[in-house]
């Protein structure tokens, strides 16, 4: 059942990084309030690249082609540059991580609904209708 | 799974905010509270948050951070007030009475301050909670 294993493709290291986002997002919002503290991020196109999901279609073509790494790396994060600086020295802009909360969970429902998609196609063909 | 963590960390922030909305109520009960000397007056208390690191996780480049924890209360170093109040029974030898710190209107804004925070964390929890309910759901399509 070597197609179950790559039925999702791109989307299943995608909907990882979207999680990881999210989570990194989640602990911005929690520090907004803490002294020092520095707000992050992580580059989804960059992390994804980094998974080496880009070119899984390509590469999995045969089977003594190497297998996709679906690990994320570990150290994809990065300091957000504040809009505005602040007395205590945080760099959390409330407005900021709000919205790109929103935009996060927005991605995370996209890919979402192409693996969705992806079971239902799957459902489809293995009935038969 | 990222998306269990953000409870976890989105909690320490609830309780953290908690706290600092406690710090506030006693804050606005003590601002009349008056004392016969100084060091006795009551001073506003001020939560000072922490990122919570959790060291088994930490990676090379930047901490992990799993969420905030109340590193510390400390007292507002804003001057005690000193006032002529003879009648009072508290009223040291020159008849003034040293009243607490507070700032009503400080107080207020720190209130707001901590309720808005609150709320943020609570929709990081719903948004979510309802990623993770559709996440489950993904086979009944």
């Amino acid at each position: 059942m070597e197609i179950l294993n790559k039925v999702f493709g791109v989307h299943e290291p995608a909907l990882q990084a979207r999680a990881r986002r999210l989570e990194l997002l989640a602990q911005n919002i929690a520090n907004a309030d803490t002294p020092n503290y520095k707000a992050r991020d992580i580059d989804f196109k960059t992390t994804l690249l980094e998974a080496g999901a880009n070119n899984a279609a390509m590469r999995t073509t045969r089977s003594t082609h190497f297998a996709v790494g679906q690990e994320l790396p570990p150290d994809d994060m990065r300091y957000r540059i504040p809009l505005n600086t602040s007395f205590d020295g945080n760099t959390v802009e409330m407005s900021v991580e709000q919205a790109q909360y929103g935009k996060a969970a927005a991605d995370y429902q996209a890919t979402l609904n192409f693996l969705e998609n992806r079971v239902s196609g799957l459902r489809k063909a293995l009935r038969g209708e | 799974m990222s998306l269990d963590s953000i409870f976890g960390v989105a909690g320490t922030a609830l309780n953290a905010q908690m706290t600092r909305m406690n710090a506030t109520a006693s804050n606005l009960a003590n601002a009349g509270s008056v004392s016969t000397t100084e060091e006795g007056a009551f001073r506003a208390k001020r939560p000072v948050f922490k990122a919570l690191v959790d060291e088994a996780m930490t990676h090379a480049g930047a901490p992990y951070v799993g969420g905030v924890k109340v590193d510390q209360i400390i007292d507002d170093k804003a001057p005690v007030r000193r006032i002529s109040d003879p009648t009072n029974p508290l009223a040291d030898a020159q008849g003034y009475v040293y009243q607490s710190n507070v700032s009503e209107v400080t107080e207020m804004v720190e209130m707001m301050a901590a309720g808005r925070s609150y709320q943020n964390n609570v929709e990081v929890i719903n948004t979510a909670r309802q990623l993770m309910m559709r996440t489950l759901e993904i086979t009944r399509t």
